[in-house]
């Protein structure tokens, strides 16, 4: 990677930070109430970057697998939270949290170990400036499908009951009886990527390589490596969502096929 | 052929006991939110229940939850619907069963390519009748079900039950079904059971 890229100042930071001041003025003006929650939101992201940028660059420097492991179960312990505080329905007995953490580990794992081991091979494979951004954008994203995915076969099977009932009393096996709400969960919970990947060049330049043409890289490269983590992203959220819908669905009914909306909070 | 409950209990209901053979068509009241749909639920293992039932001898248990549905069989007062058509309800039965059912419900065949959508509410409570009695249970369990019909189709529907519990189209069937209405419960009814705090008293033998 050649380093041409310009360095920025604090300076240039707080220039940007003009345009919240200009935003958070409008909302005050048009009384929006808006001002509040962008402060917050502003304060959390200049806090947040800055802690995840130093404990990067100590990561980076200490090429310990332990450290990186520990920062990586982390990292997927926090997405497994927030995809389980998005759900509208919870499941009793933190078997929401449970889901979403292991269907998120399981997809990040397998994703990321087979880019670094496969396509990059870093040396060693598990270099913490290779694995920890990589499976930061894996978990992510997969984080939307899995959250989507659940909250939407949630909300289905509870609306569509009577419907599900009605197969179950007719002595229909529950995976009959509840496989297009599976379907259109998937199909929710996978939605977000299949737009990116269309959208990608056309409409949007995507962040990352964004990030790395202004950095000096090599369009070409950039829009390699873009490439590769929109495949590795949609196989993530492909597997973290199934998982997490088939495993939130067999949660919701039982071994004598019956439907258990009973296991809600 | 004889479906034996004994020590049934759920949420609010039970332990209770109850038979019911081939032939028998049992009326069951009582008070409203006594919880006649949730015994009729218990029974078909729609919902967690505690109690030892078996069918000819055949435990519940041994068999899955499917199987022993197929054969007590549940049709609730609000029919559920998962097509637009109403054809794929009817999947799985033989077509000539089907068609000559929906006669005896006084509807035409051509009301397999209804839209559920369209359906009045007495269509919709002889077609779930319908698409439930074509599979042939041993036990059928209705709950209310000519509360939406007419008088003539509702008497349609007295003498298709008649017929299905003696066993005029293939094997007696043994029939439970819910009423709020006193009359029907001692015409149709050839036993009545009422449910009140949870237990089953029988209000007249045959």
């Amino acid at each position: 990677m050649s380093s041409v890229y310009i360095q920025l100042s604090y300076f240039d930071l707080a220039l940007a930070s003009t345009l919240l001041l200009l935003a958070g003025g409008l909302s005050i003006g048009l009384k929006l109430g808006l001002e509040k929650m962008l402060g917050i939101a502003a304060l959390r992201t200049v806090v947040q970057l800055s802690l995840i940028g130093l404990v990067l660059k100590l990561l980076f420097q200490t090429t310990s697998p332990w450290w990186t492991a520990l920062a990586a179960i982390f990292m997927m312990g926090f997405a497994g939270r927030e995809a389980m505080a998005r759900q509208t329905l919870k499941l009793r007995g933190g078997w929401s949290l449970g889901i979403a953490t292991l269907s998120l580990m399981l997809a990040g794992t397998v994703v990321t170990t087979l880019a670094l081991t496969t396509a990059i091979r870093p040396e060693p494979w598990y270099d913490a400036r290779f694995s920890i951004p990589l499976l930061g954008m894996v978990l992510g994203n997969t984080l939307n499908g899995v959250a989507v995915g659940m909250d939407r076969l949630s909300a289905t099977l509870k609306r569509e009951k009577i419907a599900i009932e009605a197969r179950l009393a007719l002595g229909h096996p529950r995976r009959d009886a509840v496989r297009p709400y599976v379907r259109e969960a998937m199909r929710a919970g996978v939605m977000h990527i299949i737009n990116a990947m269309s959208a990608a060049g056309l409409i949007s330049i995507p962040g990352m390589m964004t990030g790395q043409i202004l950095a000096g890289v090599d369009p070409t490269q950039a829009v390699k490596y873009q490439i590769l983590i929109m495949f590795l992203i949609a196989g993530s959220t492909s597997l973290g969502a199934l998982t997490a819908i088939l495993a939130l669905s067999n949660r919701l009914s039982d071994d004598r096929d019956r439907l258990r909306l009973d296991r809600f909070r | 052929m004889t479906l034996s409950i004994r020590h049934l209990k759920r949420l609010t209901i039970g332990p209770l006991d109850l038979e019911v053979a081939a032939g028998d068509i049992v009326a069951l009241t009582g008070p409203s939110g006594v919880g006649k749909s949730l015994l009729l639920r218990a029974i078909a293992d729609l919902d967690t229940n505690q109690g030892t039932l078996s069918l000819n001898g055949e435990a519940r248990e041994s068999m899955s939850g499917p199987a022993w549905r197929k054969q007590v069989m549940y049709v609730p007062a609000y029919s559920g619907w998962w097509a637009d058509l109403v054809e794929p309800h009817f999947e799985g039965a033989q077509r000539g069963i089907v068609i000559d059912t929906l006669h005896r419900l006084g509807l035409e065949s051509t009301a397999l390519g209804w839209e559920v959508a369209n359906l009045s509410t007495g269509e919709r409570q002889r077609l779930s009748f319908a698409r439930a009695v074509v599979h042939r249970p041993k036990i059928l369990m209705l709950d209310e079900p000519t509360s939406g019909l007419d008088v003539d189709n509702a008497q349609k529907m007295e003498k298709l039950i008649e017929q299905y519990a003696q066993g005029d189209m293939g094997d007696g069937m043994g029939i439970v079904f819910v009423t709020h209405d006193a009359g029907q419960a001692a015409r149709l009814g050839t036993r009545h059971i009422r449910l009140q705090d949870g237990q089953l008293t029988e209000v007249s033998a045959p």
